[in-house]
C-alpha cells in the first residue's frame, strides 16, 4: 500500500509538471500571455504619429541602456496618434521632463524599440507624465517614396539624395 | 536475387499491416482499460516519471545549443533579438516532439519491449491466457496507454526546459535583451504552433508505444528474440517518427 502511494504521488507530480509545462508554453510563449510580478516602476506616455511595428514588451533605452519596457499601445482617435505607455524602472527617476522619445529599429531584421534622449529641464519625469517631443518610426516605404519623388524631380545627384534620407526622419514634431 | 528483394518487401509490408491491426486491437481495448486506473498510473510512472531526468537534461542541452547556434546565425544579420522566436518555434514545433519521441523510444520503448518479450519468453502471457485473463487487456493495453499519456507531457517539459536553456545562453551569456527575446517570441508564436507541437507529440506517443508493445508481444520467445525485438523497437520508432513528422508538418502548412 505504501509503495502504491509513492507511485501515485510520483505519477501525480509528473502529470502536474507536464501540464504546468503545457500551460507555460501556451501562455508565456504566445501573445495570449499572462505576466507575473513587477518591480517598482512608473508609467509615462508618449504620442507618436506612426509606431511602425513596435510591440508591447519592447525595450525602452537611454544611451543604449534598457531602462524600461513598452507597457501598452493604444490609438487616440481624438488626435489621430498612437499612445504608447512606457513602464520605466523606478530607479531611473531622474529623467528630465523635456526628454524626447524616438522609435528605432534593432539591427536589420530586429524589432523596434523606444529610445529616450535626455533634455535639459530641471524637473524630472513622474508617473502619468507625458513625453511631448516624439519622433515616429522610420517607415522604409515612405523613405523610398521620397527618394523616388526626389529622383523624378530631376536632381538625381548624390547630395540631394543624401539630404533626403538624412533629414526626413529627424524632423522633430511637437505633440499638440 | 529479385526473389529475395520481393520476399523482404512483402515481409515488411506484412509487418506494417500487422502493426496497424495490432494498433486497432489496442485502441478497441483501450476504453475498458480505464476501469483499472491503477495499472495505467503505474505504467505512466514507468514510462513518464522515470524518463523525466533524461528528458529534462537533453532538453536543457538542446536548448542551450539552439541558443548558441541561433545567436551565431542571427548575429550575422544583426537580429539577435529574433533568437526567442527561433528557439521557441524550433523547440515547440520540431525539436520538442521529435527528440522527445526518439529519447522516449530509447528509454521507455525498449523497457516495454524487453519486459513484454521476457514475459512471453518465460510463458507468463500464456499462463494468463490459461487463467482466462486476456494478456492484451491486462498487460499490453495499460503499458500502451501509459506511454500515450506520458509522451505529450514529456514533450511539453522538454520544450519548456529547452526554452529555458536557450534563454540561459542567449540572454544571460550572450547578452540578448530579455524583453526583446520574450516580446518578439510572444508576437510571432501562435496557438497554431503550440497545437502543432501537441498534435505531433500525441501522434508520436501513440506510434512509439504501439511499436514498443507490438515488438515485445510478438518477440521470438528466446533471449536472442527479445534482444532483436528491442533493437527493432528503436529502429522502427525512429523511422516512423521522422516519417510522421514530415506528414504532420506538411499537413499543418
Amino acid at each position: 500500500m505504501q509503495k502504491s502511494r509513492t507511485l501515485n504521488l510520483g505519477t501525480g507530480l509528473f502529470v502536474l509538471l507536464g501540464f504546468a509545462a503545457l500551460f507555460f508554453l501556451t501562455t508565456q510563449t504566445t501573445s495570449r500571455g499572462i505576466s507575473f510580478g513587477n518591480a517598482p516602476h512608473f508609467d509615462v506616455t508618449a504620442r507618436f504619429d506612426n509606431i511602425g511595428d513596435l510591440k508591447v514588451g519592447a525595450p525602452v533605452s537611454i544611451s543604449g541602456v534598457a531602462v524600461g519596457r513598452v507597457n501598452k499601445i493604444e490609438y487616440d482617435s481624438k488626435v489621430y496618434k498612437a499612445v504608447v505607455s512606457l513602464r520605466l524602472d523606478a530607479k531611473y527617476n531622474q529623467i528630465p521632463s523635456d526628454s524626447d522619445a524616438s522609435i528605432f529599429t534593432q539591427g536589420l531584421l530586429g524589432g523596434k524599440f523606444v529610445g529616450l534622449s535626455p533634455g535639459g529641464a530641471e524637473t524630472f519625469l513622474k508617473d502619468k507624465d507625458q513625453i511631448d517631443q516624439t519622433q515616429s518610426a522610420i517607415v522604409l516605404e515612405n523613405l523610398i517614396g521620397q527618394f523616388v519623388a526626389n529622383f523624378a524631380k530631376g536632381s538625381p545627384n548624390a547630395s540631394s539624395v543624401d539630404s533626403t534620407t538624412a533629414h526626413t526622419p529627424h524632423v522633430m514634431e511637437k505633440t499638440k | 536475387m529479385f526473389k529475395e528483394w520481393w520476399n523482404s518487401l512483402s515481409e515488411s509490408l506484412i509487418a506494417a499491416g500487422a502493426l496497424v491491426r495490432f494498433l486497432f486491437r489496442l485502441l478497441i481495448n483501450s476504453p475498458r482499460a480505464f476501469l483499472r486506473m491503477d495499472l495505467i498510473v503505474q505504467q505512466t510512472y514507468n514510462s513518464g516519471a522515470l524518463s523525466l531526468v533524461i528528458i529534462m537534461l537533453s532538453g536543457l542541452f538542446v536548448g542551450m545549443v539552439l541558443g548558441l547556434q541561433g545567436y551565431q546565425l542571427l548575429q550575422r544579420f544583426g537580429s539577435e533579438e529574433a533568437l526567442g522566436t527561433a528557439a521557441a518555434i524550433g523547440l515547440v514545433k520540431e525539436l520538442g516532439p521529435v527528440v522527445t519521441a526518439l529519447l522516449f523510444a530509447g528509454r521507455a520503448g525498449t523497457a516495454l519491449t524487453s519486459e513484454l518479450g521476457l514475459m512471453k519468453a518465460t510463458d507468463q502471457l500464456s499462463a494468463m491466457e490459461m487463467m482466462a485473463v486476456d494478456p492484451i487487456r491486462r498487460v499490453v493495453v495499460p503499458r500502451f496507454l501509459g506511454g500515450v499519456i506520458a509522451m505529450p507531457l514529456l514533450a511539453a517539459i522538454f520544450s519548456m526546459v529547452g526554452l529555458y536553456g536557450a534563454q540561459l545562453v542567449g540572454v544571460q551569456i550572450m547578452g540578448v535583451d530579455s524583453g526583446s527575446f520574450w516580446s518578439q517570441m510572444r508576437a510571432s508564436v501562435g496557438i497554431v504552433d503550440i497545437s502543432e507541437g501537441i498534435v505531433k507529440s500525441c501522434v508520436f506517443g501513440i506510434a512509439c508505444s504501439a511499436i514498443a508493445v507490438y515488438q515485445g508481444y510478438y518477440a521470438a520467445p528466446t533471449a536472442e528474440g527479445v534482444g532483436r525485438a528491442t533493437t527493432s523497437t528503436v529502429v522502427t520508432s525512429a523511422v516512423v517518427v521522422l516519417f510522421l513528422d514530415y506528414l504532420i508538418t506538411a499537413a499543418f502548412l
